[in-house]
């Protein structure tokens, strides 16, 4: 009786945890059939019109092939992420519903449909033409697949280009190739403009990234985030105390942050939902006065949605830690 | 007379339920529609419907193999918890105990840490392989505790063992998931219990082994009640003690396996059950074995259909739901324990 109620207790805790920490790899490759007329020289001049010609499509996913026969008329999204990605190419008239965590962008369908615990018949009764999940779970796949729906499964991604990737492959799934060719071009050319803009004065500084506290949850440079933080040339506190087993998720003790002495902290986890560290609460923390980046006021609060997802708003996390570098002391 | 009585009101709770169990839903499908529906696949009438054929695809692909999975769940855990309590003559063991449901746990989490690539319809041979190495283990285990052998008088020693082997793997199992923070959703989930991803193919790859394991233990309920009155006595009764119990452990075993398979773990129904049937219709297995398949039947079938509406368009785990009625039931079943001594 008593495993039960602390199975269910430690499943809370883990759910919450694992929707920031899920790290499983993405094969987003993207392939369209032959036929498809995917140029982006002839789509990008008239951006809709060549949307009939593109289906049936197959796109590689990471639950396999998904052929999807036209262009879907009722999407349903189940991943915050997703529905990002959706609007951003131009799909977002075609979604006639999304999860209940998809709180951007505004305009959005929002249900109380769930992407960690879906419930095939509630999602039924949308009639999509195509879901799109983060994960296969509760037999979303093979239950769509018996009511002849296709879903495609955009799990978190590894690599930069990765987001790059399925941003791509939804605008195949949904006809709006072109305008995902442009949101990619523009977000690579955004993200490259802010790098450059910060220079490489800062480079070398520590910094430790919070998914959360007690316990602290961090994250290596070899995770999407580290990649995203190492393009500014900063150096991970977490490196050091990862091992294989904990896939780049490190839980470390307040001993090693604090002898760390990282000269940036970013707060993953400082709105209400996510744990509510503010930066109040962080240089407040016994012992943590004398980590550099709490007496030079470089403990950054970051978008926390934004932070857990890999949808159109990346250049807008470059952003946040691009300024937080700026401050930084240099050298 | 009460037996009947009490098996008649079983199988009119089973039906409603399943009654229940098809018309809710989250998809709201139209009663009358539902009705003409599933009258139409009665042989010889024909009754046209109005459901759309996604509305039917939804009702008897995704809705039907789920209360149909829902009845065979709950009957092989209540008459495999039932089973048990005979054989230890103890009205607290449940079919997850002699490490079954620890087995099954550890099972299901090695597929998914160390084979996540075979697929999720890895996980049930698994949990399967797992809770069947798990009872015999805990099995051998309490026979080499025991100075005595289990057969005979052991039995204590062999539930004692049974939860030292089930805290061991237990603890194997977290080991296990701590190698792989990814997976620790998918795995939590799964130790919850889901009838979610319920199929026409799940109900078809366990029947074998529910017919074959149900049928051993419902014709074992007269020795059960000679064991109750002692070995000594069971034996000048023509009954031999040992092999009845060997066949209903491993017959019990062998249910709750095939149950766990497919719906991971679900706790107290093979606790309540069978004491609500003793309630009904008195003490003699004779009829606590039938009336706890029936009445597990029907009842896991109306919690997977809480599970699957209470938090529409989400889901719960049909694990927390028996948990959340069973915790306040078993001390229920406590309390009446200890009325019953007195």
């Amino acid at each position: 009786m008593w495993r039960t109620v602390a199975v269910v207790t430690a499943a809370f805790a883990a759910a919450a945890l694992a929707a920031c920490s899920s790290s499983s790899s993405s094969s987003s490759t993207t392939t369209a059939t032959s036929s498809a007329p995917a140029t982006s020289a002839t789509a990008a001049v008239s951006p809709s019109s060549g949307a009939a010609a593109a289906f049936p499509v197959t796109l590689n996913a990471s639950n396999g092939n998904v052929t999807i026969r036209s262009k879907p008329a009722r999407i349903v999204s189940l991943s915050p992420t997703s529905t990002e990605d959706l609007f951003a190419v131009g799909a977002g008239s075609q979604v006639v519903a999304v999860d209940a965590d998809s709180n951007y962008p505004k305009g959005a369908p929002v249900t109380g449909l769930s992407g960690l615990t879906p419930n095939i018949e509630a999602i039924a009764k949308y009639n999509p033409s195509l879901v799109v999940a983060y994960q296969n779970v509760g037999g979303l796949v093979s239950g769509m697949t018996k009511l002849g729906i296709p879903v495609l499964i955009e799990p978190a991604v590894s690599t930069i280009d990765g987001v790059y990737a399925q941003i791509e492959q939804i605008g195949q799934a949904t006809g709006h190739t072109a305008q995902a060719d442009a949101v990619v071009a523009s977000m690579k050319q955004q993200i490259a403009t802010t790098v450059s803009q910060a220079g490489t004065a800062s480079r070398g500084d520590t910094y430790y990234w919070e998914l959360s506290a007690n316990p602290y949850y961090s994250v290596t440079s070899a995770t999407f985030i580290g990649q995203i933080v190492g393009l500014f040339g900063l150096k991970n506190i977490a490196d050091a105390a990862s091992k294989p087993s904990d896939g780049g998720y490190p839980e470390l003790s307040e001993e090693y942050i604090v002898t760390a002495k990282p000269q940036i902290i970013f707060l993953a986890d400082n709105e209400a939902a996510d744990g509510g560290q503010t930066v109040a609460i962080v240089d407040k923390r016994p012992g943590w006065s004398g980590i550099p980046a709490v007496k030079d006021g470089e403990v950054i609060p970051l978008n926390d949605d934004i932070a857990s997802r890999w949808g159109p708003r990346l250049p807008q996390l470059v952003a946040e830690i691009a300024a937080a570098v700026k401050n930084a002391p240099k050298g | 007379m009460r037996k009947l009585t009490a098996l008649g009101i079983a199988a009119a709770f089973l039906v409603a339920a399943m009654l229940v169990g098809a018309f809710v839903g989250a998809a709201d499908l139209n009663p009358l529609a539902t009705a003409a529906a599933l009258l139409d696949k009665i042989p010889f009438v024909s009754l046209p419907s109005s459901l759309s054929p996604l509305d039917k695809a939804v009702l008897f692909q995704i809705r039907l193999p789920r209360v149909v999975l829902a009845a065979m769940v709950g009957g092989l855990l209540a008459l495999a918890g039932a089973g048990y309590q005979g054989v230890f003559r103890n009205p607290l063991v449940d079919s997850g105990m002699l490490g079954a449901s620890a087995g099954a746990g550890l099972g299901a989490t090695i597929m998914i840490v160390y084979f996540g690539g075979a697929g999720p319809s890895a996980i049930p041979v698994a949990a399967f392989v797992g809770s069947l190495a798990g009872v015999v283990v805990s099995y051998t285990t309490g026979v080499a505790a025991s100075r005595h052998t289990v057969l005979t008088d052991g039995v204590a020693t062999l539930l004692l063992a049974g939860i030292a082997v089930g805290s061991f793997l237990t603890a194997v199992q977290t080991v296990v998931l701590q190698h792989s923070a990814s997976d620790i959703q998918t795995v939590y989930s799964w130790l919850l219990g889901s009838l979610s991803a319920a199929t026409w193919q799940q109900v078809i790859s366990i029947l074998p082994y529910a017919a074959v394991s149900s049928a051993i233990i419902l014709v074992h309920g007269r020795q059960l009640d000679v064991l109750a009155v002692g070995d000594e006595e069971a034996r000048s009764l023509g009954t031999h003690p040992a092999l009845v119990r060997g066949l209903v452990i491993a017959a019990s075993a062998l249910a709750a396996a095939s149950a766990v398979a497919v719906s991971g773990l679900i706790g107290f129904v093979g606790i309540i059950i069978p004491h609500v049937a003793r309630r009904l219709a008195g003490p003699s297995y004779t009829s606590v074995l039938p009336l706890s398949l029936i009445g597990g039947a029907g009842f896991l079938v109306l919690a997977d259909t809480v599970a699957r509406t209470v938090l529409s368009p989400a889901e719960l785990p049909i694990g927390v739901v028996t948990a959340v009625v069973g915790a306040p039931a078993f001390v229920w079943v406590l309390h009446a324990t200890q009325e019953a001594r007195t």
